[in-house]
């Protein structure tokens, strides 16, 4: 690791909190898409079928 | 122009996304991940800010994205409203989240980039403040949408909130630039490096931006195909419990 | 309009709670205040424009999900909209009964909460003034969210959430303006900025306000 000097527990954590907060919003933006299209071919399966 | 109001067809734009998404995802990633690394290890360190100003890499980018989120909602918010395309209602409620999340991040390495220069985890500094209230401006505009039943109702009420709120936005931005001058702070450093930076960080800083917009671009497509999947499953079932 | 401002006062005094709730509500506040912050006449003198401002907007908040409900569920809703008078002038008409019974007793009232506040002498006319010159903005802008809202049960604190961020800039000049007059400089910008904001909303977020109770009652 680079040396970040006094400062390294700022950017560590301003690098960390912003990693997690758009991990969040991907895996909930991809689970909600999932979800969803489970639901749509169910439903269109009961209709076809 | 004519051939982008073919995507407003819900069908055609789920299968356009089918495709597009996962590339332009890839290509967000590889953007972030160069600009990034680029970035922090890299780059030296600023003589006054020392190894804090590697935090620009996410602070710009984030910031601009949340402006610009906003923006394009605006801009789908009226062609609902002039003429009506589900998609373009939809994609406005997609992109809100993302939005948010980019003021979110934006606001939270604001404060954490300016407690070692500032000497506080919080300074009512005009940028930050405005960005503080962008974000209520975003959880308001989420909330009204989860809080209406019916999905034309919801699409008119909030795409007007959007509209008048971005006014507001405008207006509050004024205030808030008008009341901090007076404050006896002495020089408030600005966080806004952008004019300021030399070469050697503005072109990573450059790489960061497009795999943040990519990243933007990448997840408003997902979720307004998901949205689009959502209702066609609520016009399916409501259909059932009919038929 | 004449006869509906003059039912929705007749209205609004009877059942007495958006009147007297409201001063009392700022009243309550402002005695609040001192016992949060501590009683030392510097420190209170210094924010009391701010405070009396905050105050005075929330206590507007209070009677804001009021402005529609009843209508809304009685049905007169739907009857002013078919009428022919234009929605927009209806509401219009709402924002100016709720200044009428919130925004300007509140104002009335601010300076004589100022005393309590220790507030400066050369601050009573100047907060009067803001108050005067920005609570009709208060209520034009309240009646929008209260527009958006009319159909959400509950909707009383997502109406706050709401309309608050709107609040912003009013309140800003609003309370800029009290306090420089109470400390003695100048004035003019934050006047002509808060004037701008309540003229331009009144003038145009009634069509907006209009759009969205049509939305509603669809």
């Amino acid at each position: 690791m680079i040396d970040l000097g006094k400062y390294a527990e700022v950017v560590l954590s301003a690098y960390g909190a912003s990693f997690v907060m758009l991990a969040v919003l991907v895996l909930a933006s991809v689970r909600k898409s999932r979800k969803a299209l489970k639901n749509l071919q169910k439903a269109e399966e009961r209709r076809n079928g | 122009m004519a051939s982008l109001w073919e995507y407003a067809n819900p069908a055609k734009f789920s299968r356009t996304a089918d495709v597009v998404v996962p590339w332009v995802s890839v290509l967000a990633g590889i953007a972030l991940v160069g600009g990034l690394v680029w970035g922090f290890f890299f780059t030296p360190d600023d003589y006054r800010q020392g190894a804090t100003v590697k935090i620009i890499y996410l602070h710009v980018p984030a910031a601009l994205l949340a402006i610009n989120a906003w923006l394009m909602m605006l801009v789908t918010s009226l062609v609902w409203l002039i003429r009506r395309h589900h998609v373009s209602a939809l994609a406005a409620k997609a992109a809100a989240p993302v939005g948010m999340t980019m003021t979110l991040i934006a606001l939270i390495t604001g404060a954490i980039w300016g407690q070692p220069m500032w000497g506080t985890w919080w300074a009512w500094d005009p940028r930050l403040t405005s960005f503080l209230i962008l974000f209520m401006f975003y959880l308001g505009y989420i909330a009204l949408w989860e809080a209406i039943d019916d999905p034309d109702t919801a699409a008119d009420l909030t795409s007007v909130l959007c509209l008048v709120g971005s006014v507001f936005a405008l207006l509050s931005r004024y205030a808030v630039n008008f009341w901090n001058q007076g404050l006896h702070q002495g020089a408030s450093l600005s966080l806004d490096k952008e004019k300021n930076v030399a070469d050697v960080f503005y072109l990573p800083l450059l790489v960061c931006i497009a795999g943040f917009t990519l990243l933007f671009i990448s997840l408003v497509l997902l979720r307004t195909r998901t949205e689009i999947r959502i209702r066609r499953c609520r016009a399916l079932e409501a259909r059932e419990r009919m038929g | 309009m004449i006869a509906l401002l003059s039912r929705d006062l007749k209205l609004a005094f009877r059942t007495g709670g958006g009147f007297g709730l409201g001063l009392a509500f700022f009243l309550i506040v402002t005695v609040l205040i001192p016992l949060g912050v501590g009683p030392e006449r510097e420190i209170l003198s210094r924010i009391a424009p701010g405070v009396l401002w905050l105050g005075a907007l929330l206590s507007c908040l209070l009677s804001l999900d009021r402005i529609f409900a009843l209508d809304w569920e009685d049905g007169s809703l739907d009857l002013m909209a078919t009428s022919p008078i234009p929605l927009e002038a209806i509401v219009v008409t709402k924002a100016l009964v709720h200044w009428i019974t919130t925004g300007l007793p509140l104002t009335l009232v601010a300076p004589l909460l100022g005393l309590l506040l220790g507030l400066a002498d050369s601050g009573y006319a100047w907060l009067l003034l803001s108050l005067l010159i920005g609570t009709p903005a208060l209520s034009v802008i309240g009646v929008f969210a209260g527009a958006l809202t009319v159909g959400i049960k509950r909707g009383g604190l997502l109406l706050s959430m709401l309309v608050l961020p709107l609040y912003i800039p009013t309140l800003v000049f609003g309370a800029e303006l009290a306090r420089r007059g109470a400390e003695g400089l100048a004035t003019s910008t934050p006047a002509l900025m808060l004037a701008g904001i309540t003229f331009g909303t009144i003038a145009l977020l009634p069509f907006a306000s209009a759009l969205v109770l049509r939305v509603n009652l669809r």
